[in-house]
């Protein structure tokens, strides 16, 4: 009996010692976690603050700031508001950042709603969406969630420690799989990879050793690892990437896995299904105006919880009702939580002035070496093809204008019996010759002199002596023509802007073609260009530039034209209508597509992140207005951005992190919408966790933007540095903190494994490349492909995709409206794998080329290209013939499969072995080695000498 | 006591680098409020540009001031700032105008972070400058 007592007296005082030890060494951690992530905590208790106290100070001068933004914007009209006045209408973050009157007058009417109680009792609704974490954790539950993120916060402090002894969560899988990682502890257990474990994409390869890196087939967007519910929901990838998909928690862990962080977005993508959402009230988060989405929790039937700002809201009234079903009180069934991509039709209240009409206005080029080029021709004939397919409505219009060394217009008012021409000769001082409106018309009302004008206008210049190019001036008088609605100018330049404001001199040394040290001129050489760009963008009009150019027209200082005011810019080297056919087809088959493709107006885009997350950098064609928003006159289906993110608070207390693109747009039939997009990521401690997420074609594309960026403001080698370098640092800190394999080796993850592979093929792109003879507008060129193209199009000009055709099956074909399309397998970018025997598609992106053996099976060659043999195929060949057979067939299926992929018509090159224009063929040949750079085994072992060093 | 010219140039100094002051408090300000959005950047531009160069002027003013009056080890202290303005200048964006700030860059995340350290660093700077000037004003006047 006594012993009984005692026995249990001892065990009494050891659970109290073990409570007194626990308590202690929580209280450490927690002083410890105030101490090095200050701001950290600081957030929690702001979280809580806001979520606890009913109508807090904060939240209520939150208010505030919203009616002001508000007066702000109804003053817009009457133009008393008391800023400056700025030609930038001040209010678009109130527009975006949104009024939304309902809410505001039912906040000051009713205090807010009751804060969330500590521990939720309340079930989520049926779709399950987990809460984030709770900000405060009885300490026993919270404590083995802290411990990983202080070790990863401290480890930088004592770095020795860290080699010594790893721990890392979500470990023990791979530790058992693979022995040579069995030195790794894994106390912590699987916090994060429970789920669904990804074995694979942490799977070590030894790089120097595995030849055959590239997979057979094209590779995916790696799935964030989350539960299913939340994956299905989640936004899909051609739209919305990250380029690590396993988010940090802190900025130590990140700058520990050496990987660079951010978004590619593609956001107004054409999608074939879009759930259109037409409601009076649009529902948002009252402080960090969120639009509602998938990721939200409902707390109860009348509440729900931002899942950026973590703040309770109340669910309206009307959002009770579902359209869908019909039915009354199931708000998570409605369409806005069950899509993550979703388009709203935006009132009144999204509005500066009523929603502009679609407004095209065409400058064109007609001096000498523009009508020898003989552009207008193919111009002329793709717009009066696709007059009646320009987006818009009964109030779209239209007007062109032309320059040499003067400025031409065209009134073509409805009544006129033709159209009248116009000349302004003083270029110093542009002005319009007649009111606007004569010069815009309406396309419906005066279609017949539009037409008319356009049958006319390629044979108006054709004696032309005026060699001059007055493109700044006719800039100046195209944004005066414009300002009063906003909307599309289309330029057309084929040289060097000669005359008058905005003159450029030629800056190119040919000699410089192929240095390899100094690449100069990456930048501007005037303002010009961007003021005038920055003017049009306050106006809402969007410069599209295409250059047609033979010889050097600076297209560094031309593009910043487009540039800041959202435009597009095109590309054509060497243009000329005869002497180089495929190009007029190319320029014909782009210009249908650029006419006919989905418009927005003066649009704007905002990115909301979880709190925590900020924007570090943008990249793409816009005006970035303020710290999230962006400016964009125009926005059209092609257009991409990369946004580069940075951790400013540790995410400790959550496991989810979101982020939300709304992109506010007139659409061409004059309806305000907002195309909102969210992505959910997981949350992660550990380093390993991390490697495992990496999404490597989006951080590939996220480098190249940064490294463009490096080049304009510093130089190309040190980009070319920089991009090396992010090889070398992401694989030895790799290597040094969570494979424990011999240090010899060059190891990589199976998720980084294609990373050396694609920075090789960056060095050795157009844009970076050095010591390849490259012409200076060509560079320039890449560099804004690189910053302004989505994901998808872009990795095919960083790394080609190579197809062997001469022996295509259907074996694994799918089938597309009725045709059969071949898949054939992935080749690795090197002359090996070329066989003479066989014939090879590069799909570069923007163009093809078709490789052809010398000793090619004729069957092949009279089956596909129609010639007896491979002698008898001519140097320049650009199309296949339409052949009745069945490899015929095949070929011109698949090609035309690859080629509906794109926005812009990619050209066609049938190379043969062993003529000239194989040297363009074999540059794409990446893991090969040239005169000036790397093979790719030679790259692995420079990379592997850098890590030792 | 007497007032010589080392002492004028204190003096002048002394009431320049409380313009200097505010100039430095200004730019503080302008950018913390890019940073909160509540600025356009085109128009923060426009008004902080104009302002860089008769900034440097005035630094660069009191330096040569401070040549002729021979006041060595005020000078060496000034150097520094003064070659810093230098390089700043000469390393700006291709611009048409005075300046410094491309409303095209300014919202980057960096170059915003730098601007505002530069502001809080020059602030220190003027205030200790301030007060090593009234010393030595009055060290001038007294030991003369």
């Amino acid at each position: 009996m006594l012993g009984c007592s005692l026995e249990c007296q001892s065990s009494f005082s050891l659970l109290m010692q073990c409570r007194n030890f626990i308590s202690c060494l929580s209280c450490w951690f927690d002083s410890c976690v105030c101490a090095f992530h200050f701001t950290g905590m600081q957030h929690g208790e702001y979280v809580n603050n806001q979520a606890s106290s009913a109508p807090s100070p904060l939240s209520s001068a939150s208010d505030d700031e919203e009616e002001e933004d508000e007066d702000e914007e109804a003053g817009v009209d009457s133009s008393s508001t008391t800023s400056s006045a700025s030609p930038m209408p001040n209010s678009y973050d109130a527009l975006e950042g949104g009024s939304y009157p309902d809410m505001l007058s039912s906040s000051a009417s009713s205090p807010a709603p009751d804060p969330a109680p500590e521990p939720d009792p309340v079930p989520t609704l049926a779709s399950a969406v987990p809460q984030p974490t709770k900000m405060a954790k009885p300490f026993g539950y919270g404590y083995p969630t802290l411990q990983p993120g202080y070790q990863n916060a401290t480890a930088p402090l004592n770095s020795g420690v860290q080699s010594s002894s790893p721990v890392y969560s979500g470990f023990q899988h791979y530790a058992q799989q693979y022995p040579g990682m069995n030195q790794l502890s894994s106390s912590l257990g699987g916090l994060s990879l429970q789920s669904s474990p990804q074995p694979d994409s942490l799977r070590p390869v030894n790089l120097t050793q595995e030849r055959n890196i590239l997979p057979m087939t094209p590779i995916w967007a790696p799935v964030p690892n989350l539960n299913v519910d939340l994956r299905k929901l989640n936004c899909s990838p051609d739209s919305f990437r990250c380029t690590l998909t396993n988010i940090p928690q802190t900025q130590a862990l990140l700058n520990k896995a050496k990987l660079p962080l951010g978004l590619l977005l593609h956001p107004f993508r054409d999608l074939t299904q879009l759930p259109v959402i037409t409601s009076n009230t649009i529902v948002r988060c009252r402080s960090c105006r969120t639009y509602i989405n998938p990721f939200v929790s409902f707390i109860d039937q009348r509440r729900w919880k931002c899942n950026l700002c973590y703040r309770v809201n109340d669910v309206p009234e009307e959002f009770m009702y579902n359209p869908l079903t019909r039915s009354y009180g199931e708000p998570h069934k409605r369409p806005e939580v069950q899509n993550s991509t979703v388009e709203f039709i935006a009132s009144s209240d999204y509005m500066l002035r009523p929603p502009q009409p679609a407004v095209y206005l065409f400058v064109l080029d007609v001096s000498h070496n523009a009508v020898e080029a003989g552009y207008l021709t193919v111009l002329c004939q793709s717009l009066l093809e696709n007059l009646d397919k320009l987006p818009g409505d009964s109030r779209t219009r239209i007007g062109f204008m032309t320059f040499d060394s003067t400025i031409h217009f065209y009134n073509l008012q409805e009544g006129l019996s033709q159209p009248q021409m116009l000349i302004v000769s003083d270029i110093d001082d542009v002005f319009l010759p007649t009111p606007p409106d004569s010069l815009l018309v309406n396309l419906y009302e005066s279609k017949e002199l539009i037409k008319d004008l356009l049958n006319a206008l390629p044979n108006m210049f054709t004696n032309t002596r005026e060699t001059h190019s007055a493109l700044g001036p006719a800039l100046q008088a195209a944004f005066k023509l414009m300002s009063p609605t906003g909307g599309r100018v289309s330029v057309f330049q084929t040289q060097l802007p000669s005359i008058g404001a905005g003159l450029l001199q030629s800056r190119e040394d040919p000699n410089q073609r192929s240095s390899t040290k100094v690449v100069q001129h990456l930048g501007p050489a005037t303002d010009f260009y961007k003021k005038l760009a920055l003017d049009c963008s306050g106006q809402q009009t969007a410069v599209d530039l295409f250059l047609l150019s033979s010889q050097y027209s600076d297209l560094a200082s031309l593009a910043c034209i487009s540039k800041y005011s959202a435009g597009c810019i095109y590309y054509y080297p060497s243009f000329h209508y005869t002497h180089n056919p495929s190009q007029a087809e190319k320029l014909h088959k782009d210009l249908k597509r650029y006419l006919t493709r989905k418009i927005g107006f003066e649009a704007v885009m905002r990115i909301r992140c979880t709190k925590g997350l900020s924007m570090h950098t943008f990249h793409g064609n816009f005006f970035v207005r303020s710290t999230d928003l962006l400016s964009l006159a125009n926005i059209n289906p092609d257009a991409g951005f990369a946004v580069q993110l940075s951790i400013e608070e540790n995410l400790t207390d959550t496991s989810l992190v979101c982020f939300q693109t709304a992109l506010l747009y007139t659409s061409s039939k004059g309806e305000r919408r907002i195309r909102v997009h969210t992505l959910c990521l997981p949350v992660v401690s550990s380093l390993a966790d991390v490697y495992a997420g990496v999404d490597v074609q989006a951080a590939i594309c996220l480098l190249a933007n940064m490294a463009v960026d490096r080049s304009v403001s510093s130089s190309l080698s040190d980009a070319r540095d920089a991009l090396v370098n992010a090889v070398v640092d992401s694989l030895s800190a790799y290597g040094s903190t969570v494979s424990n394999l011999q240090h010899s080796a060059l190891i990589a993850p199976s998720s980084l494994k294609l990373f050396p592979l694609y920075v090789l093929a960056l060095l050795k792109q157009k844009a970076f490349r050095t010591g390849t003879s490259t012409r200076l507008d060509d560079r320039v060129y890449a560099m804004c492909q690189i910053k302004s193209q989505p994901l998808v199009h872009l990795m095919k000009m960083i790394h080609p995709n190579l197809y062997r055709i001469d022996r295509l099956t259907d074996e694994g074909a799918i089938h597309v409206n009725d045709r059969v399309v071949p898949q054939p397998p992935l080749q690795k970018l090197s002359a090996e794998k070329l066989t003479r025997e066989g014939a090879f598609l590069m799909d570069c992106g923007y163009v093809f080329y078709i490789w052809i053996g010398k000793s090619c099976d004729n069957n092949f060659i009279e089956d596909v290209l129609g010639y007896p043999n491979f002698a008898s195929i001519p140097q320049k060949m650009t199309h296949l013939p339409e052949l009745d057979t069945l490899p015929s067939e095949r070929a011109r299926s698949f090609i035309t499969w690859l080629r509906d992929s794109r926005p812009l018509s990619p050209l066609l090159h049938v190379v043969k072995d062993e003529s000239p224009a194989t040297t363009e063929f074999f540059q794409h040949l990446i893991e090969d080695r040239t005169e000036a750079a790397f093979s790719y085994y030679e790259f692995l072992l420079h990379i592997q000498q850098q890590i030792c060093k | 006591m007497a007032f010589t010219f080392s002492a004028f140039c204190y003096m002048l100094a002394l009431l320049l680098t409380a313009a200097l002051i505010f100039f430095a408090i200004w730019h503080i300000i302008a950018f913390d409020e890019l940073k909160t959005d509540y600025k356009n950047p085109i128009d923060q531009c426009n008004t902080l540009n104009p302002l860089v160069l008769p900034e440097y002027l005035i630094h660069a003013f009191f330096c040569v001031m401070f040549l002729c009056a021979a006041e060595w080890l005020t000078l060496g202290l000034n150097m520094p700032l003064l070659a810093y303005h230098i390089w700043r200048y000469m390393s700006r964006p291709v611009m048409s105008g005075p300046g410094l700030y491309d409303p095209t860059t300014i919202m980057n995340a960096d170059i915003l972070a730098y601007c505002q350290k530069e502001g809080w660093c020059k602030l220190a700077f003027y205030l200790l400058a301030f007060f090593y000037y009234l010393y030595g004003m009055i060290y001038v006047l007294v030991s003369s």
